[in-house]
């Protein structure tokens, strides 16, 4: 496949991304870069968009101006047959897991070992094995979903995502609702998956620590711009009001604790 | 007023764009029978869940109609003194009418509304965007052989709940209230064409099939995912169901046994 | 995507199930069984009165059903009713002087055509047509001849 435009570092590269639904922009104008190997963080609060960033480099979503272009190919210009192709190179873990909740543990692994590849039975049983191993979880391959617990459910799904050998990993959310101990085990995962496989990974997360802890660029987004970037110390240091308050995770700050309302004293005095 | 027509132009927009959305699922869906076929575990994994569960419930409401239709057949019929004709009475009405309509009620009440809360929740759960991220497309590999099977599956229920009820207008006429064996059969054989009557319900029972499996795959497919979106969907799978199978066994009759 | 056996197999059973109640529904239950083949050939008849005749109506020569109505339509010049019948082809050797009534079947039954085979060597063929003819009795008439005679009579 050829290699045209993009740089050789950058397996995905966003230009002027344009996105909104309905009335709403939820992304404005952004351009963004992912370096090949590396971990990147896209971050920002709730409801900025983040796992809508993911759906559009995945080809799920059209975006309405700009382009999206993942390993040299224009993601959204591709035939579906191209973008399918393409997507058997992108793993994406969904913040649910997404597990087939009509298989066990063992065939959801196997599952697109089975789909896509014509290997013998015999052989993706030592695949499914060799990937649920690398997760810690080759003794679970008799569970069913309902059996796992929400962090097994989420190590399952990776070692589904990792069984064809994607080039590039997009985690979203991969920390939320999870107990410290699957916590870490998952940032552990994450980080060690990246080295070994030498995969790219993208993290998108409002969990500021596990997040600093192992990515290597951050992006942080906020009604639709990207209003910082940088390394995790660089973030630390940043000068924007806004990116110190996220960082910290302050009540106060740019953005304001409570929602717009008209003057505390007026309302209270106001009769109905 | 002005409310009540701007409700009146959003909700024709929206049942406009629903239906060109359920247009688009179908083809799809019938392109991807094409990759079905090769695999037929996928389909029998379906015809388990579609057919062999519906199948109890088939026959036993089969037995029942034709129990029933037996014996109130038989106070009608013995009024003009036709009782030999109770088997024609029972099988016309199963085989043209109640086999294929009531046994697609019971298909869509007991399989459709199944089918449409598995793919809802298969959405909510982000299992059907799962499967397009890792380029499997979820409407060949999960939609195409429920299709399939709903279609394949809904005949022979037909069928079942047919043949199951005629023996249970035999059971309580012949059995219990003393019709004659012989006219039973032969008032039913010489009454009934194998072209007209049998491959008309069959006809019939082959089309709800293929409506019903569409309505309940489609608003599984178009759920709002949330366990609310869920259960209504599954509610409006079950309604509309009704209405279309209903409705088109009005037409189909028509145009099959009557001179429109 | 485990396969499972008993799963095979009770599908392989509904399908078995499901295809031996078509074959009820067809051999046991409709009139399939007495079809030799569906080959048939048309035979017509022209009736002053065709009565309460419909299509479908059985076609049949000493009781025994050979046929089929298959259309009954106005003969716009000399006012009589056409009817067309489909006789199975295995009963291809009914003389072409035979004669076609309309009977009813019972005092409230349906109406039939009862052929009474003639003499004649040659046989009906496709397309040919009943000459002697007589028409559907009609209760209405018979009961107002009567009533004349009656009165006549008196």
């Amino acid at each position: 496949m050829p290699n045209s435009t993009s740089s050789k570092n950058n397996i995905v590269t966003i230009k002027n991304l344009t996105f909104s639904r309905g009335s709403r922009k939820i992304f404005d104008d952004i351009s963004l870069s992912i370096p090949r190997g590396k971990v990147t963080a896209i971050m920002g609060p709730s409801g900025t968009g983040k796992t809508t960033l993911l759906k559009l480099i995945g080809g799920q979503l059209y975006p309405n101006a700009g382009q999206i272009r993942v390993d040299g190919h224009n993601v959204h210009r591709l035939k579906t047959k191209d973008l399918y192709t393409l997507r058997k190179r992108m793993g994406m873990l969904f913040q649910s897991g997404a597990l087939l909740t009509d298989m066990n543990v063992f065939d959801n692994v196997a599952f697109p070992l089975r789909e896509h590849t014509h290997l013998p039975e015999s052989m993706i049983r030592s695949l499914v094995l060799m990937k649920l191993h690398a997760v810690g979880l080759r003794g679970a391959r008799d569970l069913m979903p309902s059996e796992l617990s929400g962090g097994m459910a989420r190590r399952v799904a990776l070692a589904r995502a990792i069984a064809l050998d994607p080039l590039m990993i997009m985690y979203d959310e991969p920390f939320t609702g999870q107990d410290p101990i699957s916590m870490g085990a998952l940032v552990h995962l994450i980080k060690s998956l990246n080295t070994t496989l030498q995969l790219t990974s993208i993290i998108v997360s409002h969990d500021v620590h596990e997040t600093a802890a192992i990515a290597d660029y951050i992006y942080v987004l906020s009604d639709g711009k990207i209003v910082g970037q940088g390394t995790p110390q660089e973030l630390e240091k940043s000068d924007s009001a806004w990116v110190q308050q996220f960082m910290h995770g302050d009540a106060d700050g740019p953005v304001h604790f409570h929602y717009p309302a008209i003057d505390y004293l007026d309302d209270l005095l106001t009769s109905k | 007023m002005f409310e009540f027509l701007e409700h009146l132009g959003k909700d024709t927009r929206n049942s406009f764009a629903k239906l060109g959305r359920a247009t688009f699922f179908l083809i799809h869906t019938l392109t991807g029978i094409g990759e079905v076929l090769p695999r037929p575990s996928l389909l029998m994994k379906q015809m388990y869940s579609v057919g062999v569960l519906s199948f109890l419930i088939i026959a036993i409401s089969g037995l029942f109609v034709g129990m029933v239709l037996g014996l109130q057949g038989f106070y009608i019929l013995s009024d003009f003194g036709a009782e030999e004709s109770l088997g024609l009475m029972v099988a016309a009405s199963l085989v043209r009418e109640l086999g294929p309509v009531v046994s697609a009620l019971l298909f869509a009440g007991r399989a459709g509304s199944a089918l449409t809360a598995e793919i809802g929740l298969m959405k909510a759960t982000e299992q059907l965007s799962g499967m397009e991220m890792m380029a499997v497309d979820p409407i060949n590999r999960i939609i195409s052989p429920r299709f399939l099977a709903g279609i394949i599956s809904m005949p022979l229920l037909a069928a079942i709940f047919s043949a199951v009820g005629v023996i249970g207008g035999h059971l309580v006429g012949v059995g219990m209230l003393g019709v004659d064996d012989g006219a039973f059969w032969a008032q039913m054989q010489s009454g009934l064409d194998f072209n007209e009557d049998i491959i008309n319900g069959i006809i019939k029972s082959i089309v709800f099939g293929f409506v019903v499996s569409w309505i309940a795959l489609f608003e599984g497919y178009d759920t709002i995912p949330t366990s609310e979106g869920v259960s209504r969907a599954t509610t409006r799978t079950v309604v509309n169901s009704a209405f279309s199978i209903l409705g088109l066994d009005f037409i189909l009759t028509a145009l099959m046994f009557g001179d429109i | 995507m485990q396969h499972s056996k008993t799963q095979d197999t009770m599908v392989g059973l509904f399908v078995a199930i499901g295809i031996a109640a078509l074959f009820f529904m067809a051999l046991q239950i409709s009139n399939l069984g007495s079809y030799s083949s569906g080959d048939s050939y048309t035979i017509s008849a022209n009736f002053q009165n065709s009565g309460g005749l419909k299509v479908k109506s059985p076609v049949s020569v000493a009781g025994v059903k050979i046929g089929r109505v298959s259309s009954i339509t106005l003969n716009n010049e000399s006012h009589e009713a056409v009817v067309e019948m489909r006789i199975e082809a295995q009963y291809n050797n009914l003389p072409d002087d035979s004669g076609a009534s309309i009977y009813t079947a019972g005092l409230l039954g349906e109406q039939y055509i009862s052929i009474d085979p003639g003499s004649s060597e040659d046989y009906l063929q496709d397309k040919s047509k009943i000459d002697i003819t007589s028409s559907a009795i009609v209760l209405e008439e018979m009961i107002g001849k009567f009533m004349l005679n009656k009165a006549e009579g008196k």
